[in-house]
This record gives C-alpha cells, sequence and structure tokens, in this order.
C-alpha cells in the first residue's frame, strides 16, 4: 500500500521534471535560433554587397583575377553554406579573401579615391562589426544551451528528447578586431 | 548568473515592489478613510489614485521624460556613427533597435527611457556625442541598453511612482490631520489605529524614498558591469564616466524626478549623502569597471 503511493509519488515527480527540462530545453534552443537569424541577416547583407564591390574594383584594376576568383569562390561558398561550420568556415574564407582585395586596392590611387568604393568599404566595414557583434550575442546562447544539455541529470535525458548540442560560430584568430583599411 | 536569471529577477522583483507598496496604500487608505469616517472608501479611493498614477507612468513616463529633458529624435543620416553604435550593441544584446534622442546641452550625459525594449528610447546629449572617443560612447550606450535589456527603467518607474504616490498620501493624511481636530471622525477612531496611521504615514514615504534610492544605485551598478560585458572593454565606459566626472556643465533641462533615469547623476552632489544619492560616486563605478 505505501510502496505504491510512494512509486506513484516518484512517478509524477519524475513526469514533472521531464516536462520543465523539456519546456526549458525548448524555450533555450529557441533563443539559440533566434540569435542565429541575426547573424544570418548580416552573413546575406554582406552577400549582397560583393557583387556590386567586385563591379567597381573590376573598372579599375582588370589584372587582378585571381583576387576576384577567391573573392567569388568565399561569396559561392558562403550561399551555400547549410550548417553553421559550414558557414563559419565559407565565412572566414571571405573575410581573408576580402582582406587581399581591400590590400590589392590599395596599389590603385583613382580606386581609393572613388566614392563609391569607399562607400561599399563602409558598408562592408559595419557588416563585418555587425557580425562580430552577432557571433557574440549567438555564442552565449549556445553556451547557455550547451550547459542546461551538457549537466547532470539533464545529460542522461536531453539527447533522448531530442536535444542536440548547438554549434559555437568561432571567428578566425584576429578576426574580432575591426577589419583594418586604411588609406 | 546569465542573462536571463537576472531579467527574470526584475521582473519579480518589479512586481513585488508593486505589490507591497501598493499594500501599504491601501492600509494607509484604510487608517484615513476610518479617521474620516469609512474606511473602505479610504481604503478604495487610495487604491484607485495610485493605480491610475502607476498607469499613468507605465504608458506616458517615457513621453513626459523625453519632454522634460528637452531630447529630439534623430534619424540615421542625422548621425550614422551614433546609429552604427547603437544597432551593432543592440545585436550584440539582442535587443530591437531603440528610438535614439539628442539633447542639445553641453552637459556630458545619456538616459535610456521606455516600459520594455519594444518601446525604448535611448537619449544622448549632444556635449556627449563631442567629447568622448568611440569606445567611451559605445561604453556608454552598451550601459543605457543594459537598463533596457534588464527591464530596470520599468522597476525603477514604479518604485519611483509608487514612493510618490505614498509621499503624497501620507501628506493628506497627516495635513487632513492637523485641520480636522474635533471634527466628527474623531472619536470613531481607536487610538491604536490612529497611531498606525500616523507612523505609517510618516515612516512608509522615507522608507519607499530610501528604498528607491537603493534600488536606483543597485542597478546602476549593474548596467555597468553588464554593460562592460557587451562591449567586452570596461575600459571604455571607465574612461566615459571620468570624462563625465570631470565634467562641471550642468543640465538644463532635468528634475528630481528624472534624475534617476541618467548614467551620471545630473544634480549636484551638493550636502547629498550616499544614503540619498540616485547614484553611487563615479569613482566607486570606475574602480569597480577597472578592477573586472
Amino acid at each position: 500500500m505505501n510502496i505504491t503511493y510512494l512509486l506513484i509519488g516518484l512517478l509524477v515527480l519524475i513526469g514533472l521534471y521531464l516536462l520543465w527540462l523539456y519546456n526549458s530545453l525548448v524555450r533555450v534552443k529557441t533563443r539559440v535560433q533566434e540569435a542565429w537569424s541575426h547573424i544570418d541577416v548580416q552573413l546575406k547583407r554582406r552577400i549582397d554587397l560583393i557583387p556590386n564591390l567586385l563591379e567597381t574594383v573590376k573598372g579599375y584594376a582588370k589584372h587582378e583575377k585571381g583576387v576576384f576568383e577567391n573573392v567569388t569562390k568565399a561569396r559561392a561558398a558562403m550561399l551555400g553554406a547549410k550548417t553553421v561550420k559550414e558557414s563559419e568556415e565559407a565565412d572566414n574564407m571571405l573575410a581573408g579573401a576580402l582582406k587581399t582585395l581591400f590590400a590589392v586596392a590599395e596599389n590603385y590611387p583613382d580606386l581609393k579615391a572613388s566614392g563609391n568604393f569607399k562607400e561599399l568599404q563602409d558598408e562592408l566595414t559595419d557588416t563585418e562589426n555587425k557580425i562580430a557583434y552577432a557571433r557574440q550575442f549567438y555564442n552565449g546562447n549556445v553556451r547557455d544551451f550547451n550547459i542546461m544539455i551538457k549537466s547532470f541529470p539533464n545529460v542522461l535525458i536531453a539527447s533522448a528528447l531530442g536535444f542536440a548540442a548547438a554549434e559555437f560560430f568561432e571567428a578566425e584568430k584576429g578576426e574580432r578586431e575591426k577589419p583594418e583599411v586604411k588609406f | 548568473m546569465n542573462l536571463y536569471t537576472q531579467i527574470a529577477q526584475n521582473r519579480r522583483r518589479s512586481f513585488f515592489l508593486f505589490f507591497f507598496t501598493f499594500l501599504v496604500i491601501i492600509l494607509l487608505g484604510y487608517v484615513f478613510g476610518a479617521y474620516q469616517g469609512d474606511s473602505f472608501v479610504g481604503a478604495g479611493l487610495a487604491f484607485v489614485f495610485s493605480l491610475a498614477y502607476a498607469g499613468t507612468a507605465y504608458f506616458f513616463s517615457d513621453r513626459i521624460v523625453l519632454a522634460i529633458s528637452g531630447a529630439k529624435p534623430i534619424e540615421k543620416k542625422d548621425n550614422p556613427y551614433l546609429f552604427r553604435i547603437v544597432e551593432n550593441l543592440c545585436i550584440g544584446a539582442g535587443l530591437p533597435l531603440p528610438k535614439i534622442y539628442v539633447v542639445e546641452e553641453a552637459a556630458l550625459n545619456a538616459f535610456a527611457t521606455g516600459r520594455d525594449p519594444q518601446h525604448s528610447v535611448v537619449a544622448v546629449t549632444r556635449g556627449l556625442l563631442e567629447n568622448l572617443e568611440d569606445e567611451e560612447l559605445e561604453g556608454v550606450i552598451a550601459h543605457e541598453l543594459s537598463h533596457i535589456r534588464n527591464f530596470d527603467i520599468r522597476v525603477m518607474t514604479l518604485a519611483a511612482v509608487l514612493a510618490g504616490s505614498l509621499v503624497m498620501i501620507a501628506d493628506i493624511f497627516l495635513r487632513s490631520m492637523r485641520y480636522s481636530r474635533g471634527s466628527r471622525g474623531r472619536g470613531r477612531v481607536s487610538g491604536v489605529l490612529f497611531l498606525i496611521g500616523l507612523a505609517l504615514a510618516i515612516l512608509a514615504p522615507i522608507f519607499a524614498q530610501l528604498l528607491k534610492l537603493a534600488i536606483s544605485r543597485q542597478r546602476e551598478f549593474l548596467a555597468d558591469s553588464s554593460g562592460a560585458l557587451l562591449t567586452r572593454y570596461p575600459e571604455g565606459l571607465a574612461r566615459a564616466l571620468e570624462k563625465m566626472g570631470a565634467d562641471k556643465t550642468s543640465l538644463q533641462h532635468v528634475s528630481e524626478a528624472t534624475a534617476h533615469l541618467y548614467i551620471k547623476s545630473p544634480l549636484s552632489a551638493g550636502f547629498r549623502t550616499s544614503l540619498f544619492s540616485t547614484h553611487p560616486p563615479i569613482e566607486e563605478r570606475i574602480k569597480r569597471l577597472r578592477a573586472a
């Protein structure tokens, strides 16, 4: 008799815990997804800026084919990226390719003086900064989510409920600083 | 403690603050009413009055504050530099973009208002824009955004309003006692009730004020530290505070009622002791930022 009540009580407690855990996980995971959408918006904005930038630069520096190809390739990789990991790699590739592009632009005084080029460069710098901040917010949310999933006793159940740890969006070393583009 | 716990805690805090102050107000109204003849009318009146006051403050305080400060809204094209800083930090904090206002004054100061992140406003003075470096301005904006994100403005508005209505009701109570000696109500109230009422009328407003000020000071420290966490550069805000501390220009459009909203107390320190001040001493804030 007493044992039965005890068991029922225990089951109810476990049920409540599962309910609470599931709802918390859903809430925190939604935050992670929302934070990712902030990064995504900025990545898309950068993708949209690049064709314009390439056109402008090509007008002044036709012979730098290798540089253009790298940027185009990185942009294509960015467009095709499906997972956080792929986006991260494409983003780092793109950042590197753009850095080279701006370094090459140094050799073309007419290009540097072009108002259009300056404007695009400003926009890109702004986007880079925004990506950095969006990444900070995203990674903070991922950290909270992963701590929740991996701490005991949640770790025993989270995966059974269909929750897997989220991936961090990492910057390449040194990319966190503002992109240095001087004229 | 993570950010969301912080926010949840603040929401709870504003609820309890609201609840208990209301209780005291109603109690005061009850005793007051008993003194005048009908305790329930008194309680009812006190309730309706403070509810109306709190409601007005909740929905209109931002407009009132902006009107008092003389702040004017700006567009992105007016100051893309300031806009970008706010945009970036908002992305970092996961906040919607607030409306941005500029106060055309030389004093170095800034404030935030609005009942929730969707209705928020950040205002900075012209002097601040002209005198701060990039990372210093970022520090200040991050401090203001932290107030918004933590729902500090709501807590502070409620605290100020409830403390204010307590003062008013207590004032009415004390005055009416002075002028109604020997009136019809006097005989009906027991001495104990009368003493409770008197004690409440005198003590409650003082406690409410002290509570409000203590909360305000604690919120400033918290906004400093969460702002520093947002920019990942505490030194920026520390230097900005240093400049603000050295700045002796005073704000023209400010009142006692809006003082607690600013990043640096806009009222002259004068003879105020730390217990009665809306802000912790600037040196202490800088020290804590640099110790981090």
